[in-house]
């Protein structure tokens, strides 16, 4: 009736996992409780759960992120503590199987649902206020986008309480995660979460690409448009072309593992390696995937603080679309060591190293874009310089990586560990902070506390130094990577400071948490009634903060690059344009029903509950044929209302 | 900084035509644009299978090869089957821009016929096997034939039933522009199958046989 599902399922003898889904029910509970009896349940059903604005799905998106940033950073001082504890005689207090757990979900969760979320979620909410149009290509695809990949993040985290997590890496290598050798639900909670969110993420993707392509303000041309646009554009084109291949790939492992395929198995004639080679045509796109908006984020922030347009535009944008097309051309470098030879590790050794060159150009016009500009050091700009010290390193070390020999010795070892954090958490995490202060205004209409920005600014910039630096030694030293205990007593003062840095690391969230508290509390001080509190360059602060509904009363005409800086320059603007109505579409329950209805798929697929996955799966058709009929999906907002809206805007910025 | 709102008046300078300067596409390219994008992302799905496919096509374990198990005859009456359903869609497809609704079921119900006679015959070349103990799971080089000649299987299925549906929404709605819409959508998708399709007939069975 169940299928696997029994009581045994519930970690009852492990107190670590039994007590945090403890306390996490409890928080989920009192927070529904308090929604409910607050009367906010129709509020969020409407303006939220319901809404199709690319604006609101875009901030869902970046608090999905920061949730999941908790649950990923959890796991990641629970590693940095045991490796700090459990050295020489000393067992730590992690037993092997959990430990094996921990740094598969904090690698998966990280990439999947902090990572992704953040960038997605920033591109949503910036890019059509960028492009001066009303929303995205298809709004209620967005919706079903973002909850797709909020079923994936609650899936990744209901294996905390109910069975237990994969134990393979986050890159869940076969032959371990086949099922002779990972027979229970780990490494099933690892597919149908990641298969979920996946889809999501592609729908995203085409959803993105078409709105740039398709959807711009007159006399956008390409040339015209923001570099993070570019930049978006590249990530979500390779979203296409890489997250398909993902999709393919756990296709033919839960292949594999549900009707006992020979994919990737040791007998039947399967290849392992194939796994590897196809994870790696998607995993190494993805690193762009989520850097290339954050450089965009970079030349945002650096055009804007220095007060000049960023220098070297068209380079910026033939080296995004260079690193574009690289992208897919050095996958193997993530394993020189499967023996392919000489001649082919040389190539991708070469082609890792070219790849270099077009982000060297983009540091160089950052660093031009900065000179003899009148730099006002806002948290932004600091995240940014930090991002470029700090990026530099990492993109060193991956050079040295990326020689096939240096590799044969590091490969595996803690020195890749720091090299790859060197340039996730300097790359993309720095910029999400960076996007993060940068765009809170326009979003919320307030401005975010700035000391308490610094300050968090300051706490992860030098906790990053203190916990991966020691990394990069003990790589060298011969540590290897995923070790739950720690031979070599010699080791323990690095590992003392790596732990440290994971400390300051966590103040700096402290901190964040912090100024969004204190922002919140002390925001009537803090408004933003210009809409644009940074004197901005792009088209997103020619509206309201936050931008109403339809983002722009009249769509704006473009003449140049940084478009609202040349029309803020030659004051070009019409005193009342003739309003107009504005079709907007409908809310849609759509995404969240599709959503829940996957949630209960995938669940089902876990425990093989084949009933309910039969339910499911007809609910999730029958839900789509239900909107396939539908017409009519939007609404008018008449042109008085708009010139209402837009009249009171107008006033509250005169007093302003 | 003092206020700014920034609406220009219409009509200030413009650019030629072609080079995204005229603001945002028109509802129908919009659409028809983001399928297509979907489409290339499923193409981009197939090519990790057939790459699979052409990496584990030797590894047979001992069990049968293509040579012993494919019916060349068979597949090319299967070929002709979807390729004339496409041809078929398409007459259907023009029928119904021009709002001849007579000669669009007429199309259509050849085009559903042909595309249910290509899924038979699958269906059946897949029973056999199995009868014949040559299953997915019988060897690495059965399971990378059966996922990537049962995936595009799988698509003609689901296109079929879209099919079914969209046909009634033109019996209910009629030829209505979200209709016709929809159907451009579908239309893409079937032809789009037949490109799989040269794809699988060139790499599995054609190179599997020589």
């Amino acid at each position: 009736m169940l299928g696997r599902l029994t009581w045994d399922a519930i970690p009852f003898d492990q107190p670590i996992p039994l007590v945090t889904s403890a306390v996490v029910l409890i928080i989920i509970f009192s927070v529904l409780v308090l929604i409910t009896v607050k009367g906010w349940v129709p509020y969020l059903w409407r303006e939220w759960i319901t809404s199709v604005d690319h604006k609101r799905i875009g901030v869902m998106y970046v608090l999905l992120g920061l949730v999941m940033l908790l649950r990923g950073f959890a796991d990641a001082i629970m590693m940095r503590s045991q490796q700090a504890l459990a050295i020489g005689d000393s067992q730590g207090y992690l037993p092997p199987d959990h430990y094996d757990q921990i740094f598969s979900a904090h690698g998966s969760i990280m990439i999947f649902f902090v990572a992704m979320p953040f960038v997605i979620g920033m591109m949503n909410f910036v890019v059509p206020l960028q492009l001066g149009v009303r929303d995205v290509a298809f709004p209620v695809l967005n919706s079903v986008s973002f909850w797709l990949t909020a079923s994936g993040a609650l899936l990744i985290n209901v294996s905390l309480f109910i069975g237990n997590f994969a134990r393979t890496g986050w890159m869940n290598y076969p032959p371990l995660s086949e099922l002779a050798f990972s027979p229970d639900v780990g490494v099933d909670y690892y597919l149908w979460s990641l298969q979920i969110s996946g889809v999501g993420t592609l729908m995203a993707g085409i959803n993105m690409v078409t709105t740039i392509l398709k959807l711009r303000a007159p006399g956008m041309i390409y040339f015209r448009m923001p570099v993070f646009c570019w930049t978006a554009l590249a990530s979500n084109m390779l979203i296409i072309a890489a997250f398909p291949v993902l999709t393919a790939t756990f296709v033919m492992l839960l292949l594999d593992r549900y009707v006992g395929m020979h994919f990737f198995t040791n007998d039947g004639g399967g290849s392992a390696m194939m796994y590897v080679n196809l994870f790696w045509v998607w995993g190494h796109p993805e690193v762009y995937i989520l850097v290339l908006p954050a450089f965009g984020i970079y030349s945002e922030v650096a055009a804007t603080f220095s007060g000049k347009p960023l220098f070297g535009y068209r380079s910026m944008v033939l080296a995004t679309l260079g690193i574009c097309v690289l992208s897919f051309m050095v996958w193997l470098h993530h394993f020189f060591t499967m023996g392919a030879g000489a001649d082919v590790n040389a190539f991708f050794g070469i082609m890792s190293m070219i790849i270099a060159v077009p982000t060297g150009v983009k540091v160089f016009n950052w660093l031009f874009t900065m000179f003899h500009g009148r730099v006002v050091f806002k948290p932004p700009i600091l995240w940014m310089i930090g991002f470029m010290v700090t990026f530099v390193i990492g993109g060193m070390t991956g050079v040295l990586l990326a020689v096939p020999p240096v590799d044969f010795i590091v490969h595996n070892s803690t020195f890749l560990v720091a090299h790859f954090h060197n340039v996730i958490i300097g790359g993309v995490v720095f910029a999400i902070m960076a996007g993060y202060n940068y765009w809170f205004p326009k979003a919320f209409g307030f401005t975010l506390h700035e000391g308490l920005g610094k300050a968090s600014f300051w706490c992860w910039f030098v906790g990053f130094y203190l916990a991966f630096m020691p990394l990069y030694m003990l790589g060298l030293m011969g540590m290897t990577r995923r070790l739950q205990h720690i031979p070599d007593p010699s080791w323990r003062p690095l590992l003392l400071v790596a732990e440290l840095g994971a400390v300051v690391i966590f103040i700096g969230i402290l901190c964040q948490i912090a100024q969004l508290v204190v922002s919140i509390r002390t925001r009537e001080s803090r408004r933003d009634l210009t809409g644009d509190p940074w004197d901005g360059r792009t088209l997103e602060w020619a509206t309201a903060s936050p931008p109403p509904a339809y983002n722009f009363a009249v769509l704006p005409e473009v003449e140049t690059i940084d478009a609202f800086w040349e029309m803020k320059q030659t004051g070009r603007r019409a005193a009342e344009p003739p309003y107009q109505d504005i079709e907007m579409p409908r809310n849609d329950p759509i995404g969240f029903i599709t959503a829940f209805f996957a949630v209960v798929l995938g669940f089902a697929a876990i425990w093989h509950i084949w009933w309910i996955v039969i339910l499911g799966f007809i609910a999730i058709v029958i839900t789509a044929l239900v909107f396939g009929w539908s017409e009519n999906r939007e609404q008018e907002i008449s042109a008085e209302e708009v010139a209402l809206m837009e009249r009171a805007r107008l006033d509250a910025g005169r007093t302003a | 900084m003092t206020t700014t709102t920034i609406i220009a008046e219409p009509g200030h300078g413009r650019l030629a035509h072609g080079r995204g300067a005229d603001g945002p596409a028109p509802t129908r390219t919009v659409v028809a644009y983001g399928f297509w994008i979907f489409l290339l992302s499923d193409f981009v799905m197939f090519s990790g299978l057939f790459a699979t496919y052409a990496v584990l096509s030797g590894h047979t374990a001992g069990g049968p090869t293509g040579r012993e198990l494919f019916n060349l005859q068979n597949v090319f009456i299967e070929t002709a089957c979807l390729l004339f359903s496409s041809y078929t869609a398409g007459l259907g497809a023009l029928s119904a821009e021009r709002a001849e609704v007579g000669r669009f079921y007429i199309f259509s119900l050849f085009t559903f016929v042909l595309g249910a006679a290509f899924l038979f015959i699958e269906i059946s070349e897949f029973a056999g096997m199995v009868a014949k103990g040559a299953g997915p799971s019988r060897s690495a080089f059965l399971s990378a034939f059966f996922t990537l000649v049962g995936m595009h299987g799988a698509h003609v299925t689901s296109g079929l039933l879209w099919f079914v549906y969209m046909i009634a929404q033109v019996a209910a709605k009629g030829l209505r522009p979200h209709v016709l819409r929809r159907l451009l959508c579908f239309s893409l998708f079937w032809h789009a199958l037949d490109i799989i399709w040269v794809g699988v007939l060139t790499l599995v069975y054609l190179m599997g046989v020589v």
